[in-house]
């Protein structure tokens, strides 16, 4: 009870949060419409916070705070890929967001406090504080969505987002509640102390089964998909982009310490539960993604079978397995963001972009970016030189290591029907006519942040091993 | 004597309820969020039965930030409400089928 206070531990979210309160004074008294400061400032700190992040690589696992706070390898990786993420995909949010009088200094706070919310999510010791952390990032992301006023479809997506948010958190609390009762600890080490000198009893089951769905919910997997298209057609795209990305690493650190920290020793209660809405979303995901003709909802049935790929590799639940589910999140996360600043990019003024078919042209007119989107296209769909087959691969191949030789099939027969969609889209912007040159962004700062991040694609695809061996080395240090 | 198992049925029955409400639910979106209420305090009696029985304090620490959040959900929630009435001039949760496809 009397461990001394370290403050070394959560520098990062201390960092954070001091830096938060300064930007929010400092954007109080701003009358640039720009907001020119508070971007800078917002992309400081995650420069500075990156680079703490950093130097926390390598460090030793630390319990603090009677256990409710852990710094380890896995959180600070998940960390690093949080940060720039959300770099990311404010430097892609800047044009959009002026257009569309968006440029208010409550987008970037909000960006922040949700960062906030994930970092404590991932680097929780026990359920309280995950659910903290969850609920700090779900709040400021239901505001980000409705942030558009004068939108009927965002305020539409906004009230969707937040019934079915609230009714994730609360299935999640319910299972929460119940293995609090069983266990008698809300601390996830408590809990798998418990787990593991006693056999898991009927309420435990029960209540894990809310906790899966409650997680299932949040990740968007089928059966619990329904909401997720519906909210990234509706929002801003600049923040789909960001909800659609960000917040899934964040999501991977909650399911990890939950289903893996607490229920470790019981891997085989929770497995086939992932294991079923994993095929169901590889499954529904991939066919519901054929028929859509908006690029907006293709990408985000396409969200849904990349979420069931990725739970494949956690319902293994052997370390190396977890590690595979990382890679896998941390690339879908960079791809999403590509996929989805290709709609940034087309957007205008006067029209957001929305038809594939509106790709048209692309090609002819605009080479350069025609290669850039193809070059997302392929990495998602999982095409060799670009890093989106690497983590597939190594699910695939986990997945037959470990006798799931049928589910593996499947999912391999699931890619292929995914080429479809992935193809289609290429296909409109080369080989279809067009008269006219379709529309896109005249901002320099965006064109120079889709090419890298396009570039980044290609260049992780051809050295897999530099995002990998991180992923690996936070599952070496927990053993 | 109350039992423990008499507060885990309440709170089951209360949550089932507000489960119930979020699905069937075809009017009011107000009603939505009282059902999302009524899910955290199902949550919540659960919680406390179970820190009385166990002797533990944690439940009910764990009671008040729950409270504590909900009031802060609530509180965006009936803001999104009022974003949606100014922009449609209703509520109905049956007109919210603008996003399909």
């Amino acid at each position: 009870m009397t461990d001394p206070v370290n403050f070394s531990i959560i520098s990062s979210e201390i960092f954070l949060l001091v830096a938060l309160c300064i930007i929010m004074i400092v954007d109080l008294f701003q009358r640039d419409k720009e907001r020119k400061l508070t971007f800078m400032l917002t992309q400081i700190s995650f420069v500075v916070l990156f680079i703490i992040g950093v130097q926390n690589l390598g460090v030793a696992r630390e319990v603090a705070y009677s256990g409710h706070w852990v710094l380890d390898q896995f959180g600070t990786v998940l960390k690093l890929a949080i940060y720039v993420t959300a770099f990311i995909s404010l430097l892609y949010a800047r044009p959009f967001i002026r257009e569309r009088n968006l440029m208010r200094g409550e987008y970037y706070l909000l960006t922040l406090f949700s960062v906030l919310g994930m970092m404590i999510m991932v680097s929780s010791g026990s359920l309280l504080v995950i659910y903290l952390g969850l609920e700090l990032l779900s709040l400021s992301l239901y505001a980000l969505v409705s942030l558009q006023r004068d939108s009927n479809a965002a305020s539409e997506a906004a009230v969707k987002y937040f019934v079915m948010g609230g009714l994730a958190s609360g299935f999640l609390l319910y299972g929460i509640s119940l293995v609090y009762g069983m266990s008698g600890s809300i601390l996830i080490a408590d809990i798998n102390q418990y787990l593991a000198n006693n056999d898991s009893s009927l309420m435990i089951k029960f209540g894990l089964v809310f906790i899966v769905v409650g997680i299932a919910f949040k990740f968007g997997a089928a059966p619990f998909h329904m909401w997720l298209p519906d909210i990234y057609h509706g929002s801003p795209s600049s923040i789909t982009a960001y909800i659609s990305s960000v917040p899934k690493i964040a999501a991977f650190g909650m399911a990890f310490r939950i289903l893996e920290g607490a229920f470790g020793n019981n891997t085989a209660d929770w497995a086939s539960m992932i294991m079923i809405v994993a095929m169901l979303s590889v499954v529904l995901g991939n066919i519901i993604a054929l028929v859509q003709s908006n690029l907006k909802r293709m990408l985000s049935y396409s969200a849904i079978a990349h979420i069931g790929y990725f739970l494949l590799g956690v319902s293994v639940g052997t370390d190396q397995a977890f590690a595979a589910s990382m890679f896998y999140i941390i690339v879908y996360a960079l791809m999403t963001l590509a996929g989805f600043g290709i709609i940034i990019f087309m957007s205008s003024e006067q029209k957001d972009y929305q038809q594939i078919s509106d790709l048209r042209g692309m090609g002819r007119y605009h080479p350069w970016y025609a290669l850039m989107f193809s070059l997302v296209m392929i990495s998602m769909a999982g095409i060799p030189p670009c890093i989106g087959f690497w983590p597939k691969l190594e699910i695939f191949r986990i997945l037959v290591t470990n006798g799931y030789v049928f589910e593996a099939v499947v999912a391999i027969a699931f890619s292929v029907v995914g080429l479809v969609y992935y193809l289609k889209v290429i296909k409109e912007m080369f080989f279809v006519d067009a008269t006219e040159s379709p529309n896109v962004s005249t901002s320099r700062s965006l064109k120079i942040a889709l090419s890298v991040n396009c570039l980044l694609l290609l260049m992780f695809g051809l050295m897999p091993d530099s995002i990998y061996q991180y992923c690996l080395s936070a599952f070496a240090s927990l053993s | 004597m109350i039992e423990l198992s008499d507060y885990l049925l309440l709170s089951a029955i209360l949550f089932a309820i507000s489960v119930a409400g979020i699905i069937i639910n075809r009017k009011n979106v107000i009603t939505l969020l009282m059902c999302i209420e009524l899910m955290l305090l199902a949550v919540n009696t659960n919680f406390i039965a179970f820190s009385h029985f166990l002797q533990d304090p944690a439940g009910q620490v764990f009671v008040f930030f729950i409270l504590t959040v909900a009031a802060a959900e609530a509180a965006i929630g009936l803001a999104i409400i009022v974003v949606l009435f100014r922009n449609r001039a209703t509520i109905d949760v049956e007109k919210l089928n603008q996003l399909k496809g």
